[in-house]
């Protein structure tokens, strides 16, 4: 496998405050990964420092080998690293359609380009591809304001891939969605990604989530990495139960895990 | 395909032989009100594409007295009178102006940007005021237009220079209207609605912000040339709060929602402000400050939402036409 992100000792305080501390990951092309942690564990911080948003206090991103340390977010989206939001950052005032319209038409330009018409069949007919492959289609000419949370959710995290990203930074995805369709909506989620051999990392507070669709998993706690590798074997790890699952999913070391499809996970 | 002009431009070039042939069916009171409107409309018009990323301009007034003053001091002191230099040099004046204050307006949103440029455009207003050569609060007149050394008088100079704002607007209008249809103008909306997921997407606000503000600018200058030549007069009202106000009035009345509407707007504006003033010389503003009130309450979206209600119930406003607005 080829590794497309790599930090080195990532660091970030606010002050006084170490919101990120150490933070060694190395992140391969088309793999799934699951980031668990309380909050203010840092999984945030991490992903808005490598999208971007917050620069490290100290420490080195490296992107395909390549450091993208301190490097403005649209410059690294456009190196190909996308992400979605905890809470979905869509155009409100607009339909579906329109959201994705937007969205490729600003994926696709470097610069402000004038008087070219941005939108054209072409264009339409691949926002109706990306909602098809999020099973979103038929809320196309619905409002924002009109939808429910998980499709918000979904347009959110279809926005993020217009620009077909080698690695996308989901944050929350299932939050807000009801605890029945979580299992249902990341199936959709994950089908739609896996077609596009994006490497996926996302942050969930669902243990259960995590087990059925990410082989391996980091722990975070305080803002150090607690344990990473195989997700049953961090599920497991004594430390990572005593300050990061805590009393949400007891299990005994030795217990398989039994997922919603009936495999053992562990 | 794309088609290479969408309805609004076909309109407008439809209108533009329409609009050139009024001075001959018109009374001259009613064809000097569509001139002067035409001159602020334009200046409308940079504050409406503006307003299409969210930013609303107190101060488009400074690009108006810019390009005004561009044209006036060049007949002043160069002894420039031929239309179409002067508009060049208007519009070269509001590009370099707005080119280097950008940088630093295109930092600012909402009320920091609305503020922002109304203080610079009062700076002008102060130079301007207390510079006894450039006439002080009076202002100085400008000579009469000439066309590539051609020198019309009486009726004719009359006629050609309302033509020539007439095709001015025009080509400005079917410029602007490209640019709100071009990926710029979909990240200025997108920009008024969620700047945060506009750099998410890979590109830059501030960017976007500052061609938007220079390409305001330098539509702002060419009305203020176009202005300042058909009233033969520049003063640094053309840069006073007021004046600024006034284009942020048109803007909100006519709505954001197609290019034709500052346009309409400004005309509208004019016609309500010469009849406010014949019924109630006193208290006029009180009409204006109603109209205000009342597009605010009933219509938040301006006049021009009366057209895409309209669209919307015969169900003729495809997704890429509603984005845009049109």
């Amino acid at each position: 496998m080829t590794t497309i992100l790599e930090t080195k000792n990532l660091e970030r305080t606010f002050g006084a405050v170490v919101a990120a501390k150490d933070i060694n990951i190395r992140i391969d092309a088309g793999e799934v990964l699951g980031v668990i942690g309380s909050n203010g564990a840092g999984k945030t911080t991490f992903v808005n420092m490598v999208t971007g948003y917050l620069p490290p206090s100290s420490g080195e991103i490296l992107y395909r080998g390549a450091p993208i340390t301190g490097k403005p977010t649209r410059e690294i989206m456009r190196l190909g690293i996308c992400r979605s939001f905890q809470i979905p950052q869509l155009f409100p005032e607009m339909g579906v359609l329109d959201n994705m319209l937007i969205a490729l038409t600003i994926a696709k330009q470097q610069k402000p380009v004038l008087f070219r018409p941005a939108i054209d069949r072409v264009v339409e007919d691949e926002a109706i591809a990306l909602l098809t492959r999020f099973r979103i289609e038929r809320y196309a000419h619905q409002e924002i304001q009109t939808l429910p949370q998980g499709v918000r959710k979904l347009v959110d995290i279809a926005m993020a891939t217009v620009s077909d990203p080698a690695l996308l930074f989901l944050d929350e995805p299932t939050s807000g969605v009801s605890a029945d369709e979580k299992m249902d909506f990341m199936r959709v989620l994950i089908d739609a990604l896996k077609s596009t051999d994006t490497a996926v990392l996302f942050i969930e507070h669902d243990m259960e989530i995590v087990e059925e669709f990410s082989p391996r998993c980091v722990a975070f706690y305080e803002g150090t990495i607690l344990a990473d590798g195989p997700t049953g074997d961090v599920l497991k790890d004594a430390k990572v139960r005593e300050f990061v699952i805590g009393s949400e999913f007891h299990r005994k070391p030795d217990e398989s895990v039994e997922t919603a499809t009936g495999k053992g996970a562990a | 395909m794309t088609k290479s002009f969408d309805k609004t431009e076909w309109g407008l070039m439809v209108a533009l032989p329409v609009l050139i042939c009024l001075i001959f069916v018109l009374p001259a009171w009613v064809v000097n009100y569509v001139q002067v409107s035409l001159g602020t409309g334009l200046v409308a018009l940079g504050v409406t594409i503006q307003m299409r990323a969210g930013l609303v301009s107190f101060g488009q007034g400074l690009f108006f007295c810019v390009g005004g003053y561009s044209a006036g001091l060049a007949g002043k002191f160069l002894g420039i009178s031929d239309v179409f230099l002067l508009l060049v040099l208007g519009l070269v004046s509001g590009i370099l102006i707005s080119f280097v204050l950008g940088f630093l307006l295109r930092r600012y949103r909402e009320i920091f940007f609305a503020m922002l440029s109304l203080a610079v455009s009062m700076i002008l207003f102060g130079l301007l005021s207390s510079t006894e050569e450039l006439g002080s609060t009076d202002g100085f007149n400008l000579p009469q237009a000439t066309y590539f050394g051609w020198a019309p008088e009486g009726d004719t100079g009359k006629t050609m220079l309302y033509a020539v704002t007439c095709v001015v607007t025009v080509i400005w209008a079917i410029a602007l209207n490209r640019i709100l249809r071009s990926p710029l103008g979909y990240i200025n909306e997108a920009i008024r609605e969620n700047e945060l997921r506009v750099e998410y997407l890979g590109t830059s606000a501030r960017q976007a912000v500052h061609v938007t503000y220079v390409i305001a600018a330098a539509v702002s200058a060419t009305g203020g040339v176009l202005w300042a030549m058909a009233l033969g007069h520049v003063d640094p009202e053309m840069t006073n709060w007021t004046t600024s106000g006034q284009f942020v009035f048109v803007s909100i009345l006519a709505g954001t929602g197609n290019i034709v509407a500052p346009l309409i707007g400004t005309f509208i504006l004019e016609i309500v402000r010469v009849y406010a003033v014949e019924v109630s010389p006193n208290t006029w503003q009180m009409i204006l400050g109603t109209l205000m009130l009342l597009t605010i309450v009933f219509l938040p979206k301006g006049l021009w939402s009366l057209m895409n209600t309209a669209k919307k119930k015969t169900g003729t406003v495809p997704a890429a036409e509603a984005v845009a607005g049109e």
